[in-house]
């Protein structure tokens, strides 16, 4: 059996190539934030900060950071030229209203009906949901980032969410560092796998239905 | 109105009180709904709530979008989170408390009654109070365990809840620039909530970087208009 290795960069790859010049993207905290930094070229999109933003730009060199200007981390970021500012009712509006083209989310659990679990471990750990439920609830296209296994090394892709949920049946694609996934039919559809692993791996380590058919190998490889 | 030139009557009119940030932090009374501006410290009015940190009052019930950033190995604490350490709310509405470790166990311990709201959610509902709307209908939360305890209203056959606006007695905010009349000029992200919370509270107190004179902001400039604003106070350098 192939040995699972976390592939975080991968994730980020695979992500990063979805993106059309011009889509509208929201990338959450911790590991879809690694996205940006892997856009092609020739792809320009236009990233929307939920703290009130569209056109975030790189993290400032250091001494160069503007207090009022971070990111929803509240990590000082620029803004692109072409940018603009705004309150957070409007950044929501943004939001809810269907402007944004892809909210790319972590994750702790997700499963094949499309639900998302992100924002809470009761009595245990308690984040609050900020605002990738509205984020879940209003875009376009909802991408849930995630390595394939946690620490333990249990599937993150599940049959059913057990934690309470950020947004039911709202995730249409899934990417791990196993694979890419689409969320169709109450089943993980596979579309691309990354190697080592393979169909028979992902299929043997995911507590999930997965539909293998049509799946090719990806030209992207762990 | 202390120690200004307080101008022609005309002037006077319009022109707002400029108070020190202990005076602002002194109208915040036990049991009042005290909303505070910023984004994890970014647009947060650091002095009004160094002030109220030193002041002591206790027994507030706070509206914000987060408790800051509170990091005890860095010694760093960020927004109302030095509020927080000590206790000062009996009620914390925010959307997000994960930055702050403190919160989540007031929260997990019962000590603080703790209500999260999603984002988009607290910001429509604060605008909502001071729009004068009597709630609005979101896609937001349906299906999760924020929609517990709220109505669900189908529209074109799509499920929404029904949320209610959130007014509060007290805003602390913070901007850029004010004038003399009160009129408000935000910096980049440091917007966030600051011209939501500032239109739904019966007394507001903005934190101001400058104060210039009335007429010195260009009227297509102005983000928060003057009649929002009651007192201003000067941030702390």
């Amino acid at each position: 059996m192939i040995e699972y290795v976390e592939n975080k960069e991968i994730i980020a790859r695979r992500i990063a190539r979805l993106f059309k010049p011009g889509d509208v993207v929201n990338l959450g905290i911790g590991l879809p934030t690694l996205v940006a930094n892997y856009l092609p070229e020739d792809v320009t999109i236009v990233l929307q900060s939920e703290n009130g933003m569209l056109g975030l730009g790189p993290f400032p060199s250091p001494g160069l950071e503007d207090k009022d200007l971070t990111n929803a981390g509240g990590v000082p970021v620029t803004v692109m030229p072409g940018g603009c500012c705004f309150d957070s009712a409007t950044s929501f509006g943004i939001i809810r209203g269907g402007h944004v083209d892809y909210a790319t989310l972590g994750v702790l659990e997700v499963d094949q009906e499309g639900n998302l679990a992100n924002y809470k471990v009761p009595g245990k750990m308690v984040p609050g949901m900020g605002g990738a439920m509205d984020l879940v609830a209003g875009a376009r296209v909802v991408i849930a980032a995630t390595t394939h296994l946690d620490k333990s090394g249990a599937s993150k892709l599940r049959r059913r969410c057990s934690l309470p949920l950020t947004a039911a049946g709202k995730v249409s694609l899934v990417v791990t560092d196993a694979g890419c996934f689409e969320v169709a039919g109450g089943a993980f559809r596979l579309l691309e796998w990354f190697a080592p692993y393979d169909p028979e791996w992902i299929i043997a380590r995911t507590d999930a239905d997965i539909d293998a058919t049509g799946a090719r190998r990806s030209e992207l490889a762990c | 109105m202390l120690g200004v030139d307080l101008g022609n009557e005309e002037e006077r009119l319009v022109q707002k009180p400029i108070i020190s940030a202990a005076e602002a932090a002194g109208k915040a009374r036990e049991g009042m709904t005290v909303h505070v501006g910023g984004f994890l410290g970014c647009g947060s009015p650091a002095s009004i709530i160094a002030a109220l940190d030193e002041l002591g009052t206790g027994g507030l019930c706070l509206v914000s979008n987060d408790t800051g950033l509170y990091d005890v190995k860095a010694g760093r604490a960020t927004g109302v989170a030095c509020l927080v350490a000590k206790k000062r709310f009996a009620r914390i509405v925010v959307s997000h408390i994960g930055t702050n470790p403190e919160t989540q166990r007031q929260m997990n311990s019962g000590e603080t009654a703790v209500v999260l709201v999603p984002q988009g959610t607290l910001a429509e509902r604060v605008r909502a109070a001071g729009a004068g709307l009597g709630g609005f209908l979101t896609p937001t939360g349906v299906g999760t365990e924020a929609a517990e305890g709220k109505e669900t209203v189908r529209v074109g056959g799509r499920d929404f809840l029904l949320e209610l606006p959130l007014p509060g007695d007290l805003a602390f905010v913070k901007a850029k620039r004010a004038d003399r009349s009160g009129n408000l000029q935000y910096a980049r992200t440091a917007r966030n909530f600051n011209p939501l919370m500032a239109s739904a509270c019966a007394l507001v107190v903005a934190e101001v970087e400058e104060i210039v004179e009335i007429g010195a902001i260009d009227p297509d400039q102005v983000h928060t208009p003057s009649i929002f604003v009651d007192f201003l106070v000067r941030a702390a350098p």
